[in-house]
């Protein structure tokens, strides 16, 4: 076990090197185009243009460009913006973290309880007016997309009805840290957490439904039917089992993309500055120093959520344990 | 009597109409007697013997007739009150040990939790007789196969598991769909000899559901013979294997390769195929496949005597 974790760890350090290395190529090495140039923005001085080209080291090889590139990222922290004029892009992307965190866990948390809540009653009362009322609901909720439901969202609770007695609770647009105010953070945390939610509810709940379905087909339900089950057991313990397999793999891709910063519609229309925001912005602007660093922290975070899935898959399937 | 089945019927609804899986079924099975179900596939013995269990879950499925067990009513018995029975009184064996199996837990965890739904019994206890259980069923090593998952274990030790699973709270009555089919011949003659064992050890009684007319001959008591849904011929092992009397039954025997005196060239097969159960002929069911038909057959379903040993046969009836 420990060394299934261990070889595991490896390969996930051995995957990050390669997303680095390509990153990296794509934006220092681009034949044609001059990184410096890129990297010190328009308009820039020849001094700053030399100084760029000195501190990344781009009069030297490539493997000294990149390695220097990662000693900024990683040891010396002190990789800077020069779009941004000076900007310290690694406490930029730490600062940014936690706002992404809070808003993907909790997220996640309100989808997969919602979720697996709705796949087993859909499943249980398969065909009923409750199931099909269920996936119609999950359906609308896929088909909102993220940045009309948050700007609806938006107008109800912070305009139209802000200061009905359902909604004035609700603080003003942004982000208030955990630390400072933990009440704050959570209330402004509760409408983006329902609306990013919403379209996992719905994708999750339909994909759960129809994995249960399926595995009420199999045999060995069959057998615990015989060995004098109660329908409800039979649900929980071995149809629901068996089909959370589906549901984890969908979870970590799903999780690990939006911590990487695909939240950033929900980002942007709540006024939350994550790192979905600050990729954005980084793209806006061709901050190369930038993009390399949220994309490294993105690729961590798809990498680490892959590599736990790979372990709740082991303990949810012993099949897998044997190799 | 363990078990009554009075003209049981089974229908499935379907969008070309209604199908008639089982027409018309009546048996008994005494206490600890072994009860061999032939018939091709599709003739109807794991549908009757489902419908005994209650495991019918098609909402499209309409059950007549009566089944008895122990003098009790089973057919329209609330949900509640059959699963009561199931598992602990009546027991399954299923067909495929390969599937029969809930992947994700262990042996001993899935026979425990069928002892635990029927006996207040701690988990620790349940545990014991697992042991216990694994053991009677030749597990070389009970204990740590309580441990195993099915996916570690081969299809032999897997229908041991099953069986052992069956027997947890000593059933008064064993229904086995064909338990050997799955398996290598050498693995089958184990599971047979355990049947045999075990039905001598817990007094059930086993109905043993197969299309192997060498396993009946072996194993059971008596023998009903299925085809298209309608019995047509039982009797006891001696009667049916010295003296059959159904043309089917006839059939069924004479494809059988002998052991001793001269290998005929090319085994005798039964010409055509089962029919289906959405075109039933009007007459008898297997007249279109049958060596002795005449005009009768055509006309009318025979009907199964009432003696121990009988044939739903209208020649039967003229002889």
């Amino acid at each position: 076990m420990i060394y299934a974790i261990l070889r595991r760890f490896g390969q996930m350090l051995f995957v990050m090197f390669g997303i680095s290395v390509i990153v990296f190529l794509i934006f220092f090495a681009t034949p044609g185009a001059d990184p410096a140039a890129r990297i010190a923005g328009r308009n820039a001085s020849p001094e700053v243009l030399t100084a760029v080209r000195h501190s990344f080291g781009f009069d030297q090889p490539l493997y000294v460009q990149y390695t220097r590139m990662m000693e900024k990222i990683f040891v010396t922290g002190d990789l800077t913006s020069f779009v941004n004029r000076g900007w310290k892009v690694v406490p930029a992307v730490l600062d940014s973290i936690p706002v992404t965190l809070s808003l993907v866990f909790g997220a996640a948390i309100l989808w997969v309880v919602v979720s697996i809540v709705i796949g087993i009653v859909a499943a249980a009362t398969r065909d009923s007016w409750l199931d099909k009322l269920l996936m119609a609901l999950g359906l609308l909720g896929i088909s909102m997309p993220v940045y009309w439901l948050g700007e609806v969202m938006n107008l109800i609770t912070q305009s139209r009805y802000h200061d009905s007695w359902a909604f004035s609770w609700v603080p003003p647009l942004g982000y208030k840290n955990f630390s400072d105010d933990p009440k704050g953070w959570f209330l402004t945390l509760v409408i983006p957490w329902i609306t990013l939610a919403i379209l996992y509810i719905g994708i999750y709940g339909r994909v759960l439904r129809a994995a249960i379905i399926e595995s009420l087909q199999e045999d060995y339900i069959r057998t615990a039917r015989a060995k004098g089950l109660s329908e409800t057991r039979i649900l929980l313990r071995h149809a629901l089992r068996t089909s959370l397999i589906a549901f984890v793999t969908l979870f970590g891709l799903d999780f690990g993309a939006l911590v990487g910063g695909s939240a950033l519609l929900t980002e942007v229309v709540f006024g939350l500055n994550g790192i979905g925001k600050l990729t954005y912005d980084a793209l806006q602007n061709l901050d190369l120093p930038m993009i390399m660093a949220t994309v490294m922290y993105a690729s961590m975070f798809v990498v680490i959520a892959n590599a736990v899935v790979d372990f709740v898959y082991i303990l949810l399937d012993p099949r897998l344990r044997a190799s | 009597m363990i078990l009554s089945v009075r003209d049981l019927r089974v229908s499935f609804r379907t969008n070309e109409g209604l199908v008639r899986a089982i027409d018309g079924v009546s048996f008994d099975l005494e206490e600890s007697e072994i009860l061999g179900v032939v018939g091709e596939s599709g003739s109807g013995k794991t549908v009757s013997l489902l419908a005994v269990m209650g495991l019918i879950t098609d909402p499209n499925a309409v059950i007549d007739g009566s089944i008895r067990y122990k003098g009790r009513e089973l057919v329209g018995l609330p949900p509640r009150e059959l699963r009561r029975l199931r598992g602990n009184e009546i027991a399954m064996i299923f067909q495929d040990p390969m599937t029969a199996l809930t992947p994700v837990y262990t042996i001993g965890w899935q026979i425990a939790e069928q002892i635990r739904a029927h006996r207040g019994v701690s988990k620790a206890k349940a545990m014991q007789r697992v042991e216990q259980l694994l053991a009677e069923v030749n597990f070389p090593n009970p204990h740590e196969a309580m441990s195993r998952y099915p996916h570690q274990l081969s299809g032999g030790m897997r229908q041991r598991a099953v069986i052992a699973m069956a027997l947890s709270c000593d059933p008064a009555l064993l229904v086995a769909d064909e338990p050997t089919t799955a398996l290598d011949v050498t693995v089958q003659a184990g599971i047979l000899d355990l049947v045999r064992k075990l039905r001598a050890t817990h007094k059930s009684a086993v109905v043993f559901i197969t299309h192997d007319m060498g396993v009946v001959s072996e194993l059971a008591d008596r023998v009903m013979v299925m085809y298209a849904g309608r019995v047509v011929e039982r009797g006891t092992r001696t009667e049916l294997f010295s003296d059959p009397r159904h043309p089917y039954t006839r059939a069924l025997l004479g494809s059988i390769p002998p052991l001793t005196g001269d290998k005929p060239r090319r085994l005798p097969a039964i010409p055509g195929s089962p029919p289906s159960l959405l075109r039933l002929p009007q007459g008898c069911a297997f007249g279109p496949r049958c060596p002795v038909r005449y005009e009768p057959c055509e006309a009318d379903k025979p009907s199964l005597g009432s003696g121990a040993h009988a044939a739903a046969c209208f020649r039967e009836a003229q002889a």
